[in-house]
């Protein structure tokens, strides 16, 4: 004979210890939760405005330079370390967990123009408006010794930017002509030169490590290959740019800061368009880092902010600005991607939480759940005017509004000109040309 | 003399060779006749040359030659000389073809075939060339990357840092080695282990023990080969055979085969079973897997290909037909259980116990719903139910109409169950007569009350679909107002809402008895659905069934139906099983509902929606514009009205509009204006990655919280795009990342050191270095 009965398999109700979480039958049938969409919707908003009400980014602010910092390295190896140069000369080395200076050296008379730290973290290397290279220990000196680089080469000109090697004992400096050096020699191996105006940066491609990428100041952007000794191609923008940055995980791409006020993101297989323009500064854009995922970028202006910015778009996704924070001339995203420090002209290094309203810290796992969720949320009603409005909301200085909405009205009188000159000419004698297009100027081979 | 001759012969020869020697490669040697006199001065000369040439020196001289006018030679022309002139036809006249010609024609075709070397190019070009080249090189290079970077950029998430730290295994030795001992007990036990060399975990062995087995000596390795020689020549007679096997044809061959091996089979069976019953019973367990398997495979059914072809022979071939038998006969042994006795026994035992024919499960089961009110269970059984309803309301039963009802037709599930039901049913009437009933009676009762609830919602939601069919209907009657056709429609509405109200059940209830004991069983109804059907009926039979005034003695009868449902009792509430107390409760439940109606008595929602609806259509429809100007063109004043006649040429009638959308929806209505306040909700335009608008609705109607979705699902939905681990250094990409090769040479050993490719001037800079 068959007996039902209630039977209650402990096995699933009962914990095993008092730390796990309580398990929560519950019922997916459609009927009992109704409204999932105006739910959902009001979720998002909630979490977008949540979002901007937790979006504090300002870390920290590393004071002791006494003089504008010009430039920043990274520790390739310690996360905390940070090496920064000023404008008198001074290098200094911080740490970013005590927010400290740990290590300062008077490394050059003049600028420091340039500062890289070597791939394995026990060396950086300097170059100098004295017309000097020098390569210094990253741990300081003992007890009683003096505080002297370990190798000092003296050149005939000034260098203007230094870069190492990804891998190998190789750096390049940049000035009249692009130099590769080997560390053991007080002569470069290779010298590389395409046209005589001064060269400002040079980059190593961090994936291909025998390609290089320099901007010089007749508007060009020269690549080299190293192995070959020889330049491969140059590009020539509307106006100069100052700085270039390759994507850390995808070998082609770069990304330049021009003067123009815009980004110019390259495939450098196909220079004679930009990918992407990526416009929102109104001042000439000094300086460009990638995150270490590839994602996004940092960029550095002139008009006292910084901004990030998608890869694949136009429009900057973050402003970061203080009211004491100057021209921005350098910035770095940290390598575990999560912060951005910038330097700027008022000695000060700043730093930012990459990610505006992120949480610091471990999370423990539901309130990791939860901002995946609010995260997904946010991303599915994106397109809502309500929630675009409010995700989109920055307070900007006026300085900086008054001056978006003026090249606002630049770029509208420029565009209804060229329709107008369109509509009052033969029809097809006037092209139009692709703002892509316009910015490049040449493509030299 | 004769010496000198000979010697003179010699130098002459001498003289000749060098001669031919002197001339350059490319003038052909002439055999011209204008050597003529200058001969002998020649010849002279060269003998003088030969003599100086002969005092050990050996130096040669190459002959001096000069443009003298008179001497003539055959390397330069000179018109100087000879009084003749060269003449063009001289020139024209065809090269004789001789031996030596074909000397001359190869050196002209060695001459034509040799290019003179073109001008080095521009410094500037070579260079270009070179980038050119260069750049495509390298590009190639780069464009391994493409799918690399197609496949993270189309990711759904990247986790960063992209390279894992993967973990050494490290063997227990090492580990081992590792660890000290640090007690003083594991310090002893130790140094009692090294001591005697032992090892220190159990799979080391001792080295003396490591060498030994490493070390096979001579002889095991030949007859360890020898012994793998032999497994390979059996293997490959073992494979020979089998193949000639497979390859005989003949029917009979492999049918023979079958039966020796099904007899060996038995009679290793029955050997078996002598010496060893456990091994034999495992047999037969083995046995009954086949069998399960087969149950399972259905391979020995007709449905075979085999089978099919045989059971077309089979008419005309007795052997065929033999052979099918045969195939049944096995199917139904490999289907046949094996019964064990005793199991059998115990289920006797036990229905013997129970004290009951047979009697399937399904009974026992719907006793125990009895035993319990469980609403859920009585879904399946409507259709009884619903019957014994019919029958418990007395007045209901007097309508015809409550026997058409059930006429209706049953569709999807009921045709399915109908078997069951009749079971049911004949269960019950078994059960009836062994007084086992009693028990039900009560619970029954009890039935109607859980059920209460459920019929009020239901006769509400019936009224207001007839009511507003019948506001629908007057308004029709206000176009036509004959009478006729005004029952026509009512009649034809009636059929309309009676439908789904109907009660659907199998089965006609066949006689009044039936009906009865089914009654008696009070098996806890739900009446609702058969009363509002009367009533509905009732309803129609008024007369006077107009939009406004009905209603409320509509509402009233209902009020009095609702009481009279209440109040009447089935008559199998009164049997002996039935405590007092039960009917106590009844009439508490009563008190309780008459309360409640008494409460909302005036609360009447459906006349409220019905009429917030018209007022909406009203308020929806254009509305006419009047343009009469009072005391334009006639006397004005108080109490004066403009003409009909102008008022009617002044009045803009608006069009009709475009149909309503809630015409048709009784229980709706559909705002057609645009709602301001939700436009700041709603998108657009669609949005770019969006290619129709159907995808961007889904996308936003899926949801994907945790409410509407399974952990994991979830966990899936939200899962971020990007994710990095705090505090680890993300390293750019890397070839070995990805599964490529890097390349081994290092980019510094590649430097091509070409001291051309230095500028000048950076040249100059490094000389100054050095002599600096």
């Amino acid at each position: 004979m068959k007996v039902k009965m209630l039977s209650r398999n402990p096995d699933s109700y009962v914990r095993e210890t008092k730390l796990d979480l309580q398990r929560v039958p519950r019922n997916y049938d459609p009927t009992l939760h109704p409204f999932e969409v105006p739910r959902e919707y009001v979720r998002a908003l909630n979490a977008t405005k949540l979002e901007r009400v937790f979006a504090k980014p300002f870390l920290a602010s590393l004071d002791g330079h006494r003089d504008g910092v010009s430039c920043l390295a990274k520790h390739p190896k310690s996360l905390a370390t940070v090496l920064s140069g000023a404008c008198d000369g001074e290098v200094r080395i911080w740490n970013l967990t005590k927010r400290k200076c740990i290590r300062m050296i008077q490394a050059h008379e003049g600028f420091v123009r340039g500062i890289c730290t070597r791939f394995c973290g026990t060396s950086f290397f300097t170059v100098g408006d004295d017309k000097t290279v020098k390569q210094w220990k990253m741990d300081g000196p003992s007890y009683g010794e003096e505080e002297e680089p370990l190798h000092t080469i003296l050149g005939k000109t000034v260098y203007t930017g230094i870069d190492h090697h990804w891998k190998e004992a190789v750096f390049a400096t940049c000035g009249q002509q692009v130099d590769i050096w080997d560390e053991q020699r007080t002569s470069p191996i290779c010298s590389m030169t395409w046209g005589f105006d001064s060269i400002s940066s040079v980059k190593f491609n961090p994936i291909e490590t025998f390609l290089l990428g320099s901007c010089a100041s007749d508007r060009n952007i020269v690549l080299y290959d190293m192995r070959q000794a020889t330049p491969l191609k140059k590009v020539i923008l509307d106006m100069r740019t100052n700085t270039i940055c390759w994507n850390p995980m995808e070998a082609f791409i770069f990304t330049a800061a021009n003067e123009d006020y815009n980004l110019y993101t390259f495939d450098m297989r196909a220079l004679d368009t930009p990918l992407m323009i990526h416009m929102d500064h109104v001042s000439a854009v000094l300086d460009v880092d990638y995150s270490p995922t590839g994602k996004d970028f940092v960029s550095a202006s002139f008009d006292k902010s910084i901004r990030i910015f998608p890869v694949d778009k136009s429009r900057s996704r973050e402003v970061y600005h203080t009211k004491r924070m100057q021209h921005v001339i350098c910035v770095k995203w940290t390598s575990d991607s999560k912060y951005i420090m910038c330097g700027s002209d008022e000695m000060n290094i700043r730093l930012w939480k990459a990610n505006a309203s992120e949480k610091l810290g471990v999370l423990t796992s539901r309130e990791k759940a939860a901002t995946d969720y609010n995260q997904r949320l946010k991303e599915k009603f994106q397109h809502h005017p309500h929630i675009k409005r409010i995700s989109r909301h920055r307070h900007l200085p006026k300085s900086i509004y008054s001056q978006i909405q003026e090249q606002r009205i630049m770029k509208e009188a420029r565009r209804r000109k060229e329709l107008n000159r369109i509509k009052h000419s033969k029809p097809g004698s006037v092209q139009r040309v692709s703002e892509k297009k316009k910015r490049v100027v040449a493509v030299v081979k | 003399m004769s010496s000198s001759r000979a010697a003179e012969s010699s130098l002459l020869a001498l003289n000749q060779q060098e001669e031919l020697e002197d001339l350059p490669r490319e003038y052909p040697l002439s055999t011209s006749e204008d050597e003529g006199d200058s001969d002998g001065e020649r010849k002279h000369q060269k003998l003088l040359e030969a003599i100086s040439s002969l005092d050990g020196k050996n130096r040669r001289k190459l002959a001096e030659r000069s443009e003298a006018s008179l001497k003539v030679s055959e390397f330069s022309v000179s018109s100087e000389g000879s009084g003749e002139k060269l003449v063009l036809s001289d020139l024209l006249e065809p090269v004789k073809t001789s031996s030596s010609l074909a000397a001359v024609k190869k050196q002209l075709n060695r001459v034509k075939s040799k290019k003179t070397v073109e001008l080095p190019l521009h410094k500037e070009e070579i260079e270009r060339i070179h980038r050119e080249v260069a750049f495509n090189k390298t590009s190639q290079v780069l464009s391994k990357w493409d799918p690399v970077v197609q496949k993270n950029r189309q990711a759904e998430q990247l986790v960063f840092p992209l390279s894992k730290q993967q973990s050494i295994f490290a063997p227990i030795e090492h580990v081992v080695s590792g660890w000290k001992a640090r007690t003083p007990l594991e310090q002893e036990i130790f140094n009692l282990l090294h001591k005697n060399k032992q090892p220190v975990t159990d799979p080391l062995l001792t080295p003396m023990e490591k060498a030994s087995l490493k070390a096979m000596s001579l002889e095991e390795v030949k007859m360890r080969r020898a012994e793998l020689q032999r497994a390979r020549a059996l293997q490959s007679y073992y494979e020979a055979r089998a193949r000639r096997e497979k390859k005989i044809k003949s029917k009979k061959y492999h049918k023979l085969l079958k039966k020796g091996k099904a007899k060996q089979a038995l009679k290793e069976f029955e050997k078996l079973r002598k010496v060893n019953p456990a091994a034999a019973l495992e047999e037969l367990e083995k046995l009954e897997k086949a069998r399960m398997m087969e149950r399972m495979s259905l391979k020995h059914q007709n449905s075979g290909k085999w089978a099919k072809s045989k059971a077309v022979m089979a008419k005309y071939d007795l052997e065929a037909r033999q052979a099918m038998q045969e195939q049944l006969a096995r199917n139904k042994e490999l289907m046949q259980k094996i019964q064990v006795a005793s199991e059998s026994a115990e289920e006797e035992g036990g229905a013997e116990e129970e004290g009951e024919p047979f009697v399937p499960d399904v009974v026992n089961e719907v006793q125990m719903k009895v035993d319990r009110p469980n609403p859920w269970m009585f879904r399946n059984h409507s259709g009884d139910t619903k019957e014994a309803e019919v029958q418990g309301d007395p007045e209901e039963l007097a309508e015809p109409a409550a026997q058409e009802a059930p006429e209706s037709e049953e569709e999807g599930p009921a045709v399915a169950e109908e078997i069951l039901l009749k079971e049911f049913e004949e269960r019950r009437s078994l059960r009836q007569k062994s007084g086992l009933n009693q028990i039900a009676k009560p619970v029954g009762s009890q039935e109607a009350k859980d059920l209460s609830s459920q019929e009020v919602l239901s006769e509400l939601r019936a009224l207001s679909q007839k009511l507003n069919r019948e506001s629908h209907q007057s308004r029709k009657q206000e176009l036509s107002s004959t009478r006729t056709v005004l029952v026509v429609q009512r009649e034809e509405a009636a059929r309309e809402e009676e439908e789904p109200l109907l009660l659907q059940r199998p089965e006609r209830a066949r006689t009044l008895d039936e009906l009865e004991e089914l009654g008696k069983e009070g098996c806890f109804q739900n009446k609702e659905l058969p009363r509002v059907a009367v009533e509905g009926q009732q309803l129609e039979r008024n007369p006077s069934n107009h939009l406004g005034v009905p209603k409320e003695k509509k509402r009233k009868e209902q009020m009095i139906d609702l009481q009279n449902l209440l109040t009447t009792k089935s008559p199998s509430m009164k049997s002996l099983a039935v405590p007092t107390t039960v009917e106590e409760l009844e009439d508490e439940e009563r008190d309780q509902r008459q309360m409640i109606k008494e409460a909302f008595a005036g609360d009447d929602v459906i006349r409220d929606f019905l009429k917030e609806k018209r007022e909406a259509v009203e308020a929806s429809k254009p509305k006419d514009v009047d343009l009469t100007l009072p005391g334009w063109g006639e006397w004005g004043g108080v109490g004066l009205k403009p003409s009909a006649k102008k008022r009617r040429r002044f009045l803009i009638k608006a069009p009709e509009g475009p149909p309503r959308k809630d015409k048709n929806l009784p229980n709706v209505i559909l705002n057609e204006k645009r709602n301001i306040h939700a436009v700041a909700h709603q998108v657009r335009m669609l949005p770019y990655p969006f290619t129709h608008h159907q995808q961007f609705e889904r996308t936003i109607q899926t949801p994907i919280g945790s409410t509407w979705n399974t952990q994991r699902s979830f966990q899936k939905l939200t899962m971020p795009k990007v994710v990095t681990k705090p505090g680890h250094i993300i390293k750019p990409i890397k070839a070995e990342d990805v599964g490529y090769r890097s390349s081994s040479r290092s980019d510094l050993s590649v430097i091509q050191r070409n001291p051309k490719r230095l500028s000048i001037r950076h040249k100059k800079q490094l000389k100054k270095n050095s002599v600096d």
